[in-house]
């Protein structure tokens, strides 16, 4: 048995994150994550969704350059806040409009950006 | 309209074990608003993937934190497992289900030792934590280690629990259910405890649901999610229920906890009692390529294992996120009103893990 | 008795510790005096690392494998190097070591003012025995060498022989 299998990963644009959230917020989902990661040049975000009861987990995935501006969720999912001061401070992701924006202060960490390999900084 | 003042709070503090800082908006004595700041202990263990190969990556894993280290450890194993679609031997997963269990029962029977501290009520903090030290022997006799396990692998677990251990394990647990029933007692229904506990700090269920809060914290508010009903490991032959309670306030968190205490007992048990004979583990050969998200149960919550590779030995990209940075936003919520003298406790009951937050 | 006053305080709900404070009066203390009696570790306690260094083949996995990197292996000086201070007692050299002769044991590393490093170096003999068999070989390549050298200069001699007597017939 193999439970941890029944996950999916459906790609998206960036311009249609924001509509994608909010019909899920409609559905009840719960974010259970955020990350970012560097692949080839390209950020890869990823938002993960959680229907309990029903234990689906969907992933939105996003794949943006590095100096794209991604368009904070918290307006819609306020809990986000901590994720994505993650993904802006340890990969440099260009989010705007963060309800609590620490400015790179959430780690207490003198490197800027200690994710992102070194010569893209 | 009282005076409005702001009180740092943490990272030191007498009451607070945890290196996280609070500042506190308080008009008298009631909170009315709270910031939290957390990184003073980010070590950047996601980014070691550069340097250690998938099979080293368990060992940093594991030192995530040292309460649930073993759930860390088995988590990337598993999640490293997936991606590469090995099977594991029947045997090693109830082995991996039993240490997760014991590891539970040690993670809660310090969070209750930790609570009674919190309240002042030091004699039942050392008695908690003496039952503690009944099962952490029981970890040294079978692992080698008292807080890091260390028999994970990639593709199965290295140590075996003989048939004498299992015995001696299951003596020892008729006498932790004992002693756990002695101290419930005082937990549950003692007069002084109860006024530190009851309607303290209430969420209600939509509350925690919006805020996204896992584990015992969610389930103390009337949310039924518990990963371990997914099935993974041999949790899919064992019979359980998650614990639920529904009035959501600090005493509901404790009385979970403590049910989970039982729970996690019985839960042993009948692993030790289906227990197959067989291999301990199969042989991982190759890189990493693809991805992939696992979901395991945490003494204190949720955790997700992501793991990414694109068929290097080196991983591409691993993260962790920890129950804590989930049950945060939650925390928040729950201090706005509460009275100041009420904030240690507070904290407190979502069973926090600064290390684990910010690996 | 204790029991009868726990009983007490129970059905009121105060004092319903009472029951088990006054029995851990009367009890022994679970604790034990240490250093007094030395503390006792199961046989699988991951204390340190111990090596069998004559077994070793300073082939070097354990270096790689150590997630702290604690670990230097020389071969020419037939060395095996740890920091027992860096060390975290994982156990994954053990289990990476081809020859099995590193163990994990009981006992933990006592503190120091200071990190160092113990050096474990292999007995003469055995370096004797490993140069000897060392010489061996490179005599056993260099008469391999020198047997290829021949047959080759040979091979040479013969095709220019052959080519002479072709050449004579040829004319």
């Amino acid at each position: 048995m193999r439970p941890n299998r029944e996950y999916k990963i459906e790609e998206i644009d960036l311009g249609d994150l924001l509509l994608n959230v909010l019909d899920r917020k409609n559905r009840g989902e719960r974010i259970s994550q955020i990350c970012a990661a560097y692949v080839d040049g390209k950020y890869e975000l990823s938002y993960s969704f959680i229907q309990d009861g029903l234990h689906r987990f969907t992933t939105l995935r996003v794949i943006c350059d590095l100096d794209t501006e991604v368009p904070s969720i918290t307006e819609i999912y306020p809990m986000a806040v901590f994720y994505e001061n993650e993904m802006k401070e340890l990969y440099g992701v260009n989010v705007k409009y963060i309800s609590l924006d620490y400015n790179n202060k959430l780690y207490r960490i003198e490197k800027e950006t200690p994710f992102l390999p070194k010569e893209k900084k | 309209m009282g005076k409005k003042s702001i009180v740092p709070f943490g990272p030191q503090h007498p009451v607070l074990p945890e290196p996280i800082h609070l500042d506190l908006v308080l008009e008298d004595e009631i909170v009315t608003n709270v910031i939290p700041s957390i990184g003073f202990i980010h070590r950047g263990l996601e980014s070691l993937t550069e340097k250690k190969d998938y099979f080293e990556m368990v060992y940093v894993a594991e030192r995530t934190c040292g309460i649930c280290s073993f759930g860390h450890g088995m988590g990337y194993c598993e999640a490293v497992e997936e991606v590469m679609d090995v099977e594991i031997p029947d045997r090693a997963k109830y082995l991996r289900t039993i240490w997760m269990e014991l590891s539970r029962l040690h993670s809660h029977l310090l969070w209750l030792g930790l609570l009674a501290d919190g309240f002042g009520f030091e004699s039942l903090f050392y008695q908690s934590w003496r039952i503690r030290e009944r099962i952490l022997d029981l970890i040294e006799l079978t692992t080698g280690g008292r807080v890091i396990f260390s028999v994970n692998k990639v593709g199965g677990v290295l140590k075996d629990i003989t048939p004498d251990m299992l015995k001696h394990i299951l003596t020892e647990l008729d006498q932790v259910e004992a002693d756990v029933r002695v101290i419930e007692h005082t937990f549950l229904f003692d007069y002084s405890v109860q006024s530190r506990l009851k309607g303290v700090g209430v969420l209600s269920r939509k509350q925690v649901h919006m805020l996204g809060a896992v584990g015992p914290f969610a389930r103390a508010s009337g949310i039924n999610i518990d990963m371990r009903s997914l099935g993974y490991e041999a949790y899919g032959d064992l019979d359980f229920e998650p614990i639920v309670s529904s009035d959501g306030d600090s005493y509901a968190r404790c009385e979970v906890r403590i049910h989970e205490i039982y729970q996690s007992i019985d839960i042993i048990r009948q692993a030790i009692s289906k227990i197959p004979e067989g291999e301990l583990s199969v042989s991982v050969k190759g890189n990493v390529k693809g991805e992939h998200f696992v979901r395991i149960e945490q003494p204190r919550g949720e955790a997700i294992y992501y793991v990414k590779g694109t068929g290097k030995l080196y991983l591409d990209r691993l993260r962790i996120r920890t129950p804590t940075f989930a049950n945060l936003p939650a925390l928040v919520e729950m201090l706005k009103g509460c009275n100041y003298a009420d904030v240690p406790i507070l904290i407190l009951t979502i069973d926090p893990c600064i290390s684990c937050t910010e690996r | 008795m204790y029991q009868l006053y726990g009983k007490i305080g129970e059905s009121m709900g105060i004092l319903t510790f009472t029951g088990q404070v006054l029995k851990n009066l009367v009890s022994k203390p679970v604790t034990t005096s240490y250093p007094e009696k030395p503390a006792v570790y199961p046989e699988r306690s991951r204390g340190h690392i111990e090596i069998d260094i004559d077994e070793c083949i300073s082939c070097g996995l354990c270096t790689r494998g150590c997630p702290p990197r604690c670990l230097k292996v020389n071969k020419v000086e037939g060395t095996w190097t740890i920091n027992r201070f860096d060390c975290i007692a994982c156990g994954y050299c053990v289990q990476r070591c081809p020859k099995k002769c590193l163990h994990i044991v009981p006992g933990y590393q006592k503190p120091g003012p200071a990190k160092q490093e113990t050096v474990y170096k292999k007995s003469p003999e055995v370096m004797a025995a490993e140069a000897a068999k060392r010489a061996e070989i490179a005599k056993k390549a260099a008469a391999a060498k020198k047997a290829r050298e021949e047959a080759l200069a040979k091979k040479k001699a013969e095709a220019a022989k052959k080519a002479a007597e072709e050449k004579q017939e040829i004319q």
